[in-house]
């Protein structure tokens, strides 16, 4: 597959009155034309930022100081401000996650809409609103001609949302980012809003990210997730693979604390306890280690490398290491296993 | 990929299940009020600002003992002497003057005594300036001070008895404060001037009347947030008595909007005095005001440009002081309304 | 909207009445008239001027008589000054107030904006440490106190303006100057807080994320959203620019109706205080009706009812 972005050796610090927070330390990954790729882990984990730091949209204080985002091969951070402008809203563009806030409260969405076009564009006014009425009419905004005078407050939460992401997809993006898209909204209208991105991924042919903290949403979308702990990846893979075959034990309390259609009456969910590490000094070895009920020596003096369980699994635990021992996942996870073989049979 | 080489006695399990270390917070807790008085000590702007209002105040509390001079003593032969301080040659403070182009020495024309410099100067009527400014100082903060307690008896009372009670009276109340607040604050102040005896009293009063509108509209929509709070309901429902819950729950956490505001309303004050005091409605003669040194000096500012300046300085830095210790307070109360 | 216009202006009057009435009522608790301090009249020549003035009629009967007036639009007859009515004092020296005042509002919301715009863009910098600390001068400096030091310095030292004159566009600039610092220090730190608000906003990032460069941001999308505010402060901006016209009018002789308020203060010509009292609420309670309906006018999340909740 051709491979359109490549992120690679991410750091990203946060100057603050504290010290400096390292909130990303080391991040790769890349992404093919026209897959989703989805970054899950708990609000803090720097799954937000690291995307942000693909459209360098970051706050004054962050520094991202090592590493390359690779875009068709050119280094996004070494582009000027111009040249990043060029690409943001056009090539590579981005959902945000309430759509209540994210509409400007004094512009129709009409303009707002068509403003991408007449940035990236030379259409006149009238071809761009044009445009502007056809995509509302993709996202499922019902008579769009009549509502392209209406202001942000007077659409509901859901349309909001389809709003953005018509703003979003009007100049048919290579790259969209969708951070946290539906974690503001009603269980039902997130459902619906995951149907239209995908119908959307299949008539333009867009590759999407996809950040939440939400496994149940990653299953329905991504093909592919990487799990993200304390500003690095613990785990990526196919979908069934870090679903039903996980490897790290962050990615096995995350699944375990997530209920399934198989959990039965008796079954109790389980979270992982304390809390994430402070990342203005962030831990020698492996981050999740504290937490980490299969936790050894090793884990809090090194980090641990990425281990290759797949061809397309990778995970960050030294349990895969050929020396350690042999550990017994909780219960929930053993089944997810069963799942992965009958899976592998088929 | 190579696999790392490890002695293998690294990979012992901790057993680190039910390790209760891992829900420890890890910083101590700050009480609010420790929290406040941390962020305001660390604005430098505020620590200054505090500062030099103390020295302020402390002056004008201890003017009797501080004052070189009585403020209202004339002599009429000491008149419009320019600052000298000592025998020191400082030029502007040594006691020279612009008399037709050439400089010359204004208390030596005057035959004043040997040893006698008034560190400012003298007005008019030769009374020592600098202790007419301190005596000014203290007469201005006074009108602030009293103005602002007034506004705040009045005010708190108002606004919690409205927030509280809700309903009809609320309407009654807010309906008396819209009509109060829809004239313009200087014009009930003027006509109040107009009426009552020119004085200190009058003052104060006419200041509070209008200031203590802003007051209760602050209190009572906060009084009305307060009141939906669980603990205020829970008190409630354990049969405190309003007076009670008042003083135990609502003006606690009422504290930083009084302060703020307080901070806000004394600055107003002592502008409205010095405005009624320029205009020449306000304190009477011979007391000296700010207000009243200001508007003497700038009768007499072609020649006698110091006798404006002291008092213009210590107007703007009374006023600028206590509006950036209020903003500081403001910062400290509340760190989110500072960016 | 028509119906809350109305309701607005109706109210408008209704508090004028109120305070007519107390200023009334007010002006006739003073002891004393001005022509007791007058060249000593006898006791049939003042008699002779009160009835002439109608202040020989029981008050209620004066109450009636001046309210009435009031709705012919008459606002009495002045002590002073020739016995000339009132309004047609306020017709001569409306003028100038309006000029100087409409002036100063005018440069020091230009200026205001300008500054805390680029205060808020620039967080943190040079800048706006200057425009936070201009912002407090304009603020802590009562208008007196500037006009004064503008008329020692600009006008009486430097001969650049003159010192105290009415006549041209020149004898404007210094009490303009001085009664623009106040609305330029509260717009500047007004609009500071309303734009870095707006800046910190999800829609500015969405806008960013367009490929919008900083400046299309700021002018496309930050400045609309962080003015729509500063017109809730255009009232209290009118009412503290008229309590220093009253002074800084005073100061540099310009005759105009603040001068005329503090003269006839201190000649205790009451019609001229109670004519010219009804007038300013008059004035006031109008730009804060006129502000309210632009409000309105100009913010689509009021102007479409109480929307948002679809």
């Amino acid at each position: 597959m051709d491979k359109i972005l490549e992120v690679k050796d991410l750091h990203v610090n946060f100057a603050t009155y504290n010290g400096t927070v390292q909130a990303i330390r080391g991040v790769n990954f890349d992404l093919a034309a026209g897959e989703t790729l989805a970054i899950v882990g708990e609000s803090g984990s720097g799954k937000s930022i690291t995307v942000r730091s693909i459209l360098q949209l970051l706050a004054k204080n962050a520094d991202i100081n090592k590493g390359t985002i690779l875009y068709h091969g050119e280094d996004l951070l070494k582009k000027s401000k111009k040249e990043m402008d060029a690409i943001r809203g056009n090539k590579i563009s981005m959902i945000f996650q309430d759509p209540m806030t994210s509409l400007d409260p004094t512009m129709t969405i009409g303009k707002q809409v068509a403003e991408p076009l007449l940035i990236h564009n030379k259409v006149s006014k009238k071809e761009a609103l044009g445009r502007a009425e056809e995509v509302l009419r993709l996202v499922g905004i019902p008579n769009p001609k009549e509502r392209m005078n209406d202001y942000p407050h007077q659409f509901s939460g859901g349309q909001r949302q389809r709003i953005v992401i018509a703003i979003a997809i009007v100049d048919y993006p290579e790259i969209l980012i969708a951070d946290e898209p539906t974690t503001a909204l009603d269980v039902t209208v997130q459902a619906q809003i995951i149907d239209l991105l995908k119908e959307l991924q299949q008539k333009i042919g867009t590759a999407i990210i996809f950040i939440t903290h939400d496994l149940g949403v990653v299953a329905g979308i991504a093909d592919r997730v990487a799990v993200m702990y304390a500003g690095k990846f613990v785990e990526y893979g196919s979908v069934d693979e870090v679903f039903y075959n996980p490897q790290h034990p962050y990615t096995w309390g995350l699944l375990d604390s997530m209920p399934t259609l198989d959990t039965s009456e008796d079954d109790h969910l389980n979270s992982i306890p304390g809390t994430p590490p402070n990342l203005l000094n962030p831990p020698k070895g492996d981050a999740f280690a504290p937490r980490n009920e299969y936790a050894m020596q090793i884990d809090l003096e090194k980090q641990p490398p990425f281990f290759k369980v797949s061809k397309t699994h990778y995970a960050a635990t030294w349990l895969l290491h050929p020396d350690a021992p042999k550990v017994t996942p909780p219960k929930g996870i053993q089944k997810r296993f069963e799942k992965f073989k009958k899976l592998g049979d088929k | 990929m190579e696999i790392p080489q490890i002695p293998k006695d690294k990979f012992k399990l901790l057993n680190n299940a039910g390790n209760k270390e891992q829900e420890k917070i890890g910083t101590p807790a700050l009480t609010y009020m420790q929290d406040v008085r941390r962020r305001l000590f660390k604005n430098k702007v505020a620590v200054v600002c505090l500062t030099l209002l103390t020295i302020i105040v402390f002056i004008s509390v201890f003017a009797p003992i501080i004052a070189p001079y009585n403020p209202n003593a004339q002599h009429a032969t000491l008149s419009n002497l320019p600052p000298k301080l000592g025998n020191l040659n400082i030029p502007g403070f040594n006691g020279y003057q612009n008399m037709g182009g050439k400089m010359v020495d204004a208390y030596a024309q005057v035959h004043a005594p040997k040893g006698t410099y008034y560190l400012l100067g003298t007005d008019y009527l030769g009374r020592d300036l600098l202790s007419r400014i301190i005596y000014g100082t203290r007469l201005s903060l006074i009108v602030a001070v009293l103005a602002t307690l007034v506004d705040l008896l009045i005010g708190i009372p108002y606004g919690i008895v409205s927030g509280w009670k809700g309903g009809m009276t609320d309407n009654v109340m807010q309906r008396i404060v819209e009509i109060v607040s829809s004239v313009p604050n200087l014009i009930v102040v003027i006509l109040m001037m107009i009426i009552l005896k020119p004085g200190l009293i009058s003052i104060v009063l006419a200041i509070a009347i209008t200031d203590w509108v802003t007051m209760a509209r602050l209190i009572r929509a906060q009084t009305f947030q307060l009141k939906e709070q669980e603990y205020v309901l829970a008190a409630r429902t354990l049969g405190e008595s309003s007076t009670k819950i008042a003083t135990k729950h609502l003006i606690p956490n009422l504290s930083s909007t009084i302060i703020i505001q307080t901070m806000f309303t004394i600055p107003n004050a002592i502008f409205f005095e010095a405005f009624l005091s320029f205009i020449g409605i306000g304190i009477p003669a011979p007391n000296a005001s700010l207000g009243t040194l200001l508007s003497d000096g700038q009768k007499a500012f072609r020649f006698l440009p110091y006798q404006m300046w002291a008092p213009a300085i210590i107007l703007s830095i009374i006023m600028i002081a206590t509006n950036l210790l209020g903003d500081g307070l403001r910062d400290a109360f509340d760190p989110q309304s500072s960016d | 909207m028509a119906k809350y216009i109305l309701k607005r202006i109706l109210y408008l009057f209704l508090t004028l009445f109120i305070i007519a009435t107390i200023t009334f009522f007010l002006m006739k608790m003073l002891p004393g008239t001005p022509f007791s301090n007058q060249n000593r009249l006898s006791p049939d020549q003042l008699a002779i001027v009160k009835a002439q003035y109608g202040l020989d009629q029981p008050i209620f009967i004066q109450y009636i008589r001046y309210i009435g007036g009031l709705f012919q639009g008459n606002l009495g007859t002045s002590f002073q000054f020739n016995n000339e009515p009132v309004t047609q004092l306020i017709g001569q020296r409306l003028a100038p107030s309006m000029q100087i005042g409409a002036q100063a509002m005018i440069l020091g919301t230009i200026l205001g904006i300008l500054l805390g715009a680029v205060a808020a863009i620039r967080k943190n910098s040079w800048v706006d440490t200057l425009a936070t600390f201009v912002s407090i001068l304009g603020i802590s400096i009562p208008s007196f106190v500037l006009a004064v030091l503008l008329q020692f310095y600009l006008a009486y030292k430097w001969h650049i303006y003159p010192v105290a004159l009415w006549d041209n566009f020149q004898s404007s600039v210094l009490p303009t100057i001085a009664l623009a610092a106040l609305p330029l220090g509260n717009v500047a730190r007004f609009m500071r807080t309303e734009m870095v608000d707006v800046l910190s906003s999800d829609y500015i990032e969405l806008a960013k994320s367009k490929g919008n460069s900083e400046w299309q941001v700021v002018i496309k999308h930050a400045l609309r959203n962080s003015l729509i505010p500063i017109v809730t402060i255009i009232g209290p901006m009118a009412v503290s620019t008229m309590t220093g016209s009253m002074v800084v009018e005073n100061i540099f002789s310009i005759p105009g109706i603040g001068e005329q308020f503090v003269k006839s203060i201190t000649t205790n010509d009451y019609p001229t205080i109670m004519g010219l009292t009804i007038f300013y609420s008059f004035l006031l309670i109008l730009v804060f009706l006129v502000v309210d309906i632009l409000y309105v006018l100009i913010d689509p999340r009021i102007r479409l009812g109480n929307g948002g909740n679809d």
